[in-house]
């Protein structure tokens, strides 16, 4: 294996090949960055080039490609509150209260640092141990689903520390909105009044755009001043170096959240959209100092981007040995490989061992080569956006958040959607329901009542079949972990009031109540 | 000065989000191409291939195949996209309120399209609304069990069915499409009754299988070569055995006259011209004839279908009259 594996480590070092991972990489990052097109979509689009191609050529191609859209879409997380996939819905939360801090920089930062380490640890699980975490993914059921769903939705918990009371009104309102349109199992027709379109459900993307950017554009245009800027206070610039010690100084994150995004990434059901969320709530939760998550805490950016490229490599294990594409773009990359003849299973790492190592070695080059391209090209669109005056920056914002809404599927219904449900979470945002957890149901909704349903019909041979969601061995140890999850904030304050009387970690002075979290 | 180029980066962004979006307007050049009777000079524009499904699944790889070979035929280029939703019915029902000019084409699927309008109470779209153009490729049923499952044949199966009725569990990608109705099938006429999970796609079904979530999988035809000694293929519903599959018996010969699977091909809306959607037809006609075409179908285990804009009319309402009296006994028509 090591033999082919330094093959693989040559071929990538070819120019030809840098050349064309860093064309890959580059690409992928505008087309993550802008909101609305997905890394799905963006891998679709170059397949056909691909064919020209030779096989190994055209999937190096493809997975750099992949790689630079999941980091680029924290770009728009960070800097205008537009998480353009829900893999990185968690960056936002504490990405863009940096960037209202003027701290930006400090946030691209994070999340290149993230990204390249999350990537790396994805590709070498991928490398090191496809075969067993593979057979391990298989023993995620239905039921499995529906506890993996509902540790997501414990994370509201977690994130309305303010008021545990209007974090779970925004998330069954979230919860609600999942039920419209056709029941992913049963196939009735819910909640569409009669309008076809709305058959699809609530679509998410512009759903995200929706409950995240329009309130802040909103917030934006009330900026009086007509030279008004995003940021109303200037900072110290912070240095690179600075920055990046201060990362890399608690390289536990980092790397714990990694595996987190490597090991959901597996798991075909759940993938990035899943990811994210849990190391951000696992980020906090180990957190000296929770209370600084969603108020611009550099580690929840880390966290989050961290795991959402740990799922690239992490979803290609069952991609490339069991032939189960684990998150919708390894569906693509499949169908390719399979185009040139090539059948997944633990042969092809044999077989065809030079092109899939090739292949996987590039996918670390790629999160390599994000390092010196997100530090540079990152920080300078960054200073772009933030040198803006409000007087352009709103109506540009504006204009690619339709795009971005119109774009999934050329839909003018999803526009309407998107400003509906963003105008609708601006005012809940005034009495303190904040547009997170409203998102946390939507994305989470669907995944448990499919995992509930379908465990209910697959185990219909049982007597009664709601006890196989408490008897399973690994929903047990989710049920575990969700009870955890739930108790942890209440454990927390307990503790900080008996031990420390009044030793409140520090917040950052700059930290403002409006938010959208918890005030 | 910064600021400007910044400004200047935006409205970049902006024009590259256009352009991929594919809403930049000109993008085709020449303007709308006059009404009907218009055949003879068709194509003028850009065409579009516009997909009910996410990108990825058996539909796109199709597609993106027969994208560049298309454009060769037809002398225009040809777009891709996607409106995804409702497991098809929300771009169905857009396609019959779109333009009738044969510019834009729409992937579409049997047995989705009659099945939709049949069992929904308003899917948004009739089955007639649709005006299908050609049936290039089908995937057959396929019954599969995990590899080292007891089960050996369909009889097999079948007698593990009956001695715990309800009781066994058979996955497949979603409601009322072939999978399921393939299930509901199995069930009338061996006289069994197992119990249908619907997963979101082949993708997700396919996880639960190896995991052993369920005891058997509907799936289609593709899996059984993609997925080589994971599983064993206990039965194919087509009347032959499958060329690329010797070793896979049918439910015919196992004596069971199941035949039954998902065909895929393009429609138009129903008032596009004769002639515009006779001229769409040879191109994907032709296109199918195309030697490199041809063998990826068959490494994939698809089979290459040819119903004309007629034939497929037809073999809609045969399959149509089949569906709708086995649903009806099962009483799952509304």
């Amino acid at each position: 294996m090591f033999e082919v594996l330094g093959q693989g480590l040559l071929a990538n070092l070819a120019p030809s090949m840098l050349l064309l991972v860093l064309i890959g990489t580059l690409s992928g990052m505008a087309l993550g960055a802008m909101p609305g097109l997905s890394a799905t979509m963006g891998v679709a689009l170059l397949v056909p080039f691909t064919f020209a191609m030779d096989p190994t050529s055209g999937l190096v191609l493809l997975g750099a490609f992949y790689m630079g859209a999941i980091y680029g879409g924290s770009f728009t997380a960070i800097l205008v509150n537009a998480p353009g996939t829900p893999s990185s819905i968690a960056t936002a939360l504490d990405g863009y209260p940096l960037t209202r801090q003027g701290r930006s920089e400090f946030a691209i930062v994070g999340a290149t640092m993230g990204s390249f380490v999350g990537g790396i640890i994805g590709v070498i699980a991928l490398i090191f141990l496809a075969p067993p975490l593979a057979s391990f993914s298989l023993r995620f059921g239905p039921q499995e689903y529906f506890w993996v769903a509902v540790f997501g939705l414990t994370i509201i918990a977690s994130l309305a520390s303010g008021s545990l009371l209007k974090g779970l009104i925004g998330g069954l309102l979230g919860l609600l909105l999942a039920t419209v349109g056709i029941a992913p199992v049963g196939g009735d027709v819910r909640f569409t009044f009669g309008e076809p379109m709305l058959q699809g459900g609530v679509p998410l993307v512009p759903a995200l755009i929706g409950l995240f950017t329009i309130p802040e554009v909103i917030r934006l245009i009330a900026l009086r001043t007509r030279d008004a800027h995003m940021v109303d206070e200037t900072r110290q610039k912070d240095r690179l170096g600075g920055m990046l010690k201060e990362i890399l100084s608690r390289p536990v994150n980092l790397i714990r959240s990694g595996i987190i995004g490597t090991f959901v990434g597996i798991l075909p059901g759940a993938g990035g959209s899943v990811a994210n969320l849990v190391a951000y709530n696992e980020a906090k939760r180990a957190s000296k100092h929770p209370e600084t998550y969603g108020k611009g805490e550099i580690d929840g950016v880390v966290a989050s981007e961290s795991a959402n490229n740990g799922t690239v490599g992490g979803g290609f294990i069952p991609t490339l040995t069991l032939g189960v594409p684990g998150t919708p773009p390894d569906a693509i990359i499949l169908g390719v490989l399979l185009l040139h003849g090539l059948r997944p299973g633990a042969e092809l790492f044999t077989t065809s061992g030079p092109l899939v190592y090739t292949f996987i070695i590039a996918l670390a080059v790629s999160a390599v080569m994000m390092v010196p391209v997100g530090l540079v090209a990152g920080r300078g669109l960054q200073r772009g956006v933030m040198a803006l005056p409000v007087r352009y920056l709103a109506p540009g914002i504006t204009v690619l958040t339709i795009i971005g809404a119109y774009a999934i599927r050329s839909s003018v219904v999803d526009v309407f959607i998107m400003l509906a449900l963003g105008v609708a979470a601006y005012l809940l945002q005034r009495v303190g329901i904040g547009g997170a957890s409203i998102v946390l149901g939507l994305v989470l909704g669907t995944i448990a009542e499919t995992g509930l349903v379908q465990g209910l019909l697959t185990s219909s041979g049982a007597e009664m079949p709601w006890t196989t969601f408490f008897t399973r061995p690994i929903s047990l140890v989710l049920i575990a972990m969700c009870l955890v999850s739930i108790l942890w904030p209440f454990i927390q304050k307990r503790r900080t009031k008996t031990t420390t009387a009044g030793g409140q970690a520090a917040v950052p002075a700059s930290q403002r109540p409006d938010t959208g979290e918890g005030d | 000065m910064k600021s400007r180029r910044t400004f200047a980066s935006i409205v970049g962004m902006i024009a590259v989000a256009l352009a991929a979006t594919g809403c930049g307007g000109g993008g085709g050049g020449g303007g709308e191409a006059g009404g009907g009777g218009a055949a003879d000079e068709f194509p003028q524009k850009r065409l579009e291939y516009i997909l009910p499904f996410d990108a990825g699944g058996e539909s796109d790889i199709t597609a993106r195949l027969q994208q560049e070979k298309l454009a060769e035929v037809l002398g225009q280029t040809v777009n891709i996209s996607y409106k995804p939703g409702g497991g098809g019915a929300l771009g169905w029902s857009e396609l019959t309120r779109m333009a009738p000019d044969g510019y834009k084409f729409m992937g579409s699927n049997l047995p989705h399209i009659i099945l939709q309008p049949m069992l929904r109470d308003d899917a948004g779209y009739e089955t007639e609304d649709l005006k299908q153009v050609y049936i290039f490729q089908s995937t057959p049923n396929a019954l599969l069990v995990p590899a080292d499952s007891d089960i050996q044949t369909l009889d097999d199966f079948i007698e593990a069915a009956k001695a715990n009725p309800g009781a066994m569990s058979v996955g497949g990608s979603g409601d009322f499409s072939a999978n399921h109705i393939g299930t509901l099938m199995l069930n009338d006429m061996a006289g069994i009754d197992v119990t249908y999970t619907p997963f979101s796609g082949t993708g997700t079904a396919v996880p639960a299988l190896l995991g052993g979530h369920v005891d058997a999988l509907m799936s289609y035809s593709p899996q059984i070569s993609q997925l080589g000694d994971q599983v064993r293929a206990i039965a194919v519903a087509t009347e032959e055995r499958m060329p690329g599959l010797p070793d896979v018996p049918t439910f015919v010969e196992q004596g069971h006259d199941l035949v039954d699977g998902a065909y895929r091909g393009v429609s138009v809306p129903t008032d596009t011209p004769d002639d515009i959607v006779q001229k769409l037809a040879d191109a994907f006609e032709e296109v199918n004839q195309d030697p490199e075409l041809v063998t990826a179908f068959e490494e994939q285990a698809f089979v290459l279908e040819n119903y004309g804009p007629e034939e497929a009319i037809e073999l809609t309402e045969e399959r149509k009259a089949v569906y709708e009296d086995l649903l009806t006994r099962l009483e799952l028509v509304p």
